[in-house]
């Protein structure tokens, strides 16, 4: 039994080429095989990719898809971010809870079931949704919630619980999914169709410098989110020193609310291969990487496929469509759920088999990336457009969109709307339009970026979606007068704790303290002093902290601040006689007095 | 004109703060030529005697007292003063705060090796303060005007503090006294 047991984990190492740079692939290979990445399985894989068993550990321990405890057979990852519990995730939760006898973090006595809360897995416009391993549910009731174990106890095959098959390429037998996409608006660039291969065509009928330059004319920015210029990050790889370079592609959305990349990966893999290549071509890389969130495991196989599609049409391998010295191929590195992992430099990291956690800058990069090559990440959406800008022109792209922000936008809309959904439309439009389209009647508070980006009010509904004014990687979260802010910023914090990587003390203990100081405002035990506390600590978690992630923490907080202040000062009251009414006196004794046997005389009630 | 007062407290601390203040040396000479020592155990005096300019405390609130004591000075006190790792933090003594009550009081009172306690109870005698659930950083019970940090603070850093909140100057405390390892 042990025997075979070290074979079989030895046979995975084999089959990763006992490459410790490939340590994400082996657990989370040994992880689906056995349930669990087990104290002597770390010790094996150790031994086998020539590691230390340290090393191994600190990856199992760090991505939320992988366990050195046993999981029960299926386990059912609940999804708990804002726009699911506005929809009823806790009713869910309730009918998983009772039919399965066990609490969120538990696994059933026989093994079977093991039950979680995950953050957002991509689904807000058709939540609450949850992952059973890797099959997608959505639209959950506790109806179907309880039919779900009932199934999965008779049947034994998660497959067994799609009944209804999702639009598009969502039915596509290697997908066969129950997920929409809900595309409500297609715009010119990225829903446009353009023949596979075509780009690259043109592509290779121009130098790689020319390329570039077609990319930086079209002023094409980084669609992930921070907007850097994607024909300059190209120029600045091409130019680093090495003839080894990489192309990351980012499809490792985890904002919550962000539902885009899933959408794009379903429907247009084809123009996202097809600007990678590009890519590949216009930096002089060898090698391309998608990056796929771990949530996102069910689209792998038909990625696979059409990847393999694309090999045998030329279009990646060896002399690319004939071009003699081009060879660029891709290869999929699955992520284990771990939100930090979108962040370019801890994408990295966990491209290379190591814990997700960011690197230093300088060096960026473009100057020394995966495994200390020159490497450019760019996004699943700027990747898309790169192939069109190429087929249709860069004047044509440039024309497009407002004056800093060329081009369109996918946006992903949730929350209180009647049509939520993946949305192309052209940078620059104004907020109150889009709100229009999207149904949201009653918008009192929207948050725009996810988490990390900005929740606003009615007074800036006039402003526009572009760069220079609300800038965003694509989400939206529409909330009614129903919401409360405080609230809705507490989940995001409640979030980014969770989500924390732990480097950085700014960030670790920082996002702790803003969170614990909110809910003590929630409460109605704050003072005016600790709106001041709130605003001084998130512009020093902002300023300090490591990586984005920090950088942008506080965001939820410090923008509900500035935006809904009244809802704030509606819940403190100044503190005149200097006793913090946090403090209670009566339950700090309540143990005490009992242990003591008798009554509190100075605090008689 | 009246010299301002000042007055301090030891709570859950060791005295040491008060020892760092004794520390300033022959400048204490000074400092009483400057203030007024009030209600404070370095006179014994127990009762407020008017309205305090400065007061200091050092240590946390670990029972009844502590809270009490220390909302008395909140109330009496213009400005409040936290001297010291404990009162700041809670320091040493909150080094219970991971254990749950009862395993301390079982391991102080009736299960440690050497104890001897044929009654069998946990004291509760009417004398005693009791205890809090645990320990509590001053600024948690009341508000903390300023924080003097140490372990203890250094003369230098409480006289130069004390200096300027009573002359009502901007605090001119470099590095050199805060810095402590």
């Amino acid at each position: 039994m042990a025997e075979n047991f070290e074979k079989a984990i030895r046979e995975i190492c084999e089959q990763n080429a006992n490459d410790h740079t490939r340590m994400m692939d082996i657990v989370r290979e040994v992880q689906q095989r056995f349930g669990q990445v087990s104290s002597e399985a770390m010790d094996v894989i150790a031994d086998a990719v020539n590691s230390h068993r340290v090393e191994v550990e600190s990856v199992v321990s760090f991505y939320s898809f992988l366990s050195e405890k046993q999981k029960g057979k299926f386990v059912i990852r609940l999804c708990n971010d804002v726009i699911d519990k506005m929809q009823g995730v806790d009713k869910v939760a309730q009918a998983f809870q009772e039919e399965l006898g066990i609490n969120f973090g538990e696994s059933t006595a026989d093994g079977k079931f093991t039950l979680e809360w995950t953050p957002c897995i991509g689904m807000c416009d058709q939540a609450p949704a949850a992952l059973v391993n890797d099959k997608m549910i959505t639209r959950l009731s506790s109806d179907s919630a309880r039919e779900i174990v009932k199934t999965l106890l008779e049947n034994e095959d998660e497959n067994r619980l799609t009944h209804m098959i999702g639009d598009g390429n969502n039915a596509n037998p290697l997908v066969n999914s129950m997920v929409n996409n809900n595309i409500r608006e297609e715009g010119p660039v990225i829903f446009a169709e353009l023949e596979a291969g075509k780009a690259i065509h043109k592509a290779l009928a121009m130098s790689a410098v020319e390329v570039i330059r077609d990319v930086k004319t079209a002023r094409l920015r980084g669609r992930g989110g921070a907007g850097f210029p994607t024909g300059m990050k190209w120029e600045f790889t091409r130019g680093a020193d090495g003839d080894e370079k990489v192309v990351i592609c980012n499809a490792d959305e985890g904002e919550p609310g962000t539902f885009k990349d899933r959408v794009v990966l379903t429907e247009k893999p084809d123009l996202m291969f097809e600007g990678m290549t590009i890519a590949g071509y216009a930096i002089g890389a060898q090698t391309g990487v998608v990056y796929l969130r771990g949530e996102y495991a069910y689209l792998r196989s038909y990625l696979e496929n059409i990847l393999a599609e694309r090999r045998n049409a030329n279009l990646l391998g060896n002399n690319i469509l004939g071009k003699e010295g081009f060879n660029f191929d891709i290869r999929i590195q699955m992520g284990a759920g771990a939100y930090i992992c979108g962040e370019e430099t801890a994408l990295i990291s966990s491209c290379e088999g190591l814990r997700g956690d960011p690197k230093n800058r300088p060096p960026f990069p473009a100057q020394k990336g995966y495994l200390t090559l020159p490497t450019s990440v760019n996004n699943v959406e700027t990747f898309c457009c790169v192939a069109q800008i190429v087929d249709k022109g860069a004047g044509w792209f440039a024309e497009m969109g407002s004056k800093g922000s060329s081009g369109t936008k996918l946006l992903s809309i949730s929350g209180d709307c009647i049509r939520p959904g993946v949305y192309e439309l052209p940078f620059g439009i104004v907020i109150s339009d889009m709100l229009e389209k999207a149904g949201a009647v009653d918008a009192y508070a929207v948050q725009i970026g996810g988490p990390s980006g900005q929740l606003i009010g009615k007074a800036d509904f006039n402003r526009t979606i572009c760069y220079d004014d609300v800038a965003t990687g694509g989400a939206v979260m529409i909330f009614n007068k129903d919401r409360n802010p405080l609230e809705i910023a507490h989940e995001f914090m409640e979030f980014f704790c969770e989500e924390s990587c732990g480097y950085c003390t700014p960030c670790r203990a920082g996002n702790e303290l803003i969170k614990e100081r909110l809910e003590v405002i929630m409460r109605g035990e704050g003072t005016p002093e600790d709106l001041t506390y709130l605003e001084q600590l998130g512009n020093t978690v902002a300023v300090s902290s490591r990586c984005g992630l920090g950088q942008t923490s506080p965001n939820p907080v410090l923008t509900s601040l500035k935006n809904f202040r009244g809802e704030y000062e509606k819940l403190v009251k100044e503190n005149k006689d200097g006793m913090q009414r946090t403090f209670d006196i009566h339950k700090a004794l309540a143990t005490g007095e009992e242990l003591q046997g008798r009554k509190s005389v100075i605090y008689a009630d | 004109m009246a010299k301002p007062k000042i007055a301090t407290a030891s709570l859950a601390g060791c005295f040491g703060c008060h020892m760092s203040l004794l520390d300033i040396d022959d400048r204490i000479l000074k400092l009483v030529e400057l203030v007024d020592f009030d209600k404070s155990p370095v006179d014994d005096i127990k009762k407020f005697t008017g309205r305090i300019t400065v007061g200091l405390i050092e240590g946390g609130c670990c029972n009844e007292e502590n809270v009490h004591n220390l909302q008395y000075f909140r109330e009496n006190c213009d400005i409040l003063v936290s001297l010291g790792e404990c009162a700041i933090m809670g320091g040493i003594p909150a080094m219970r705060n991971t254990i749950p009550l009862k395993e301390c009081l079982d391991e102080a009172y009736l299960n440690g090796p050497t104890v001897y306690n044929p009654s069998g109870k946990i004291p509760g005698d009417k004398d005693l303060p009791l205890i809090l659930d645990k320990v509590y950083p001053c600024h948690e019970v009341v508000k903390m005007d300023y924080h003097l940090p140490g372990c203890p603070p250094s003369a230098d850093l409480i006289w130069q503090a004390l200096v300027a909140l009573l002359e009502n100057k901007p605090m001119d405390l470099p590095y050199e006294v805060i810095k402590y390892d």
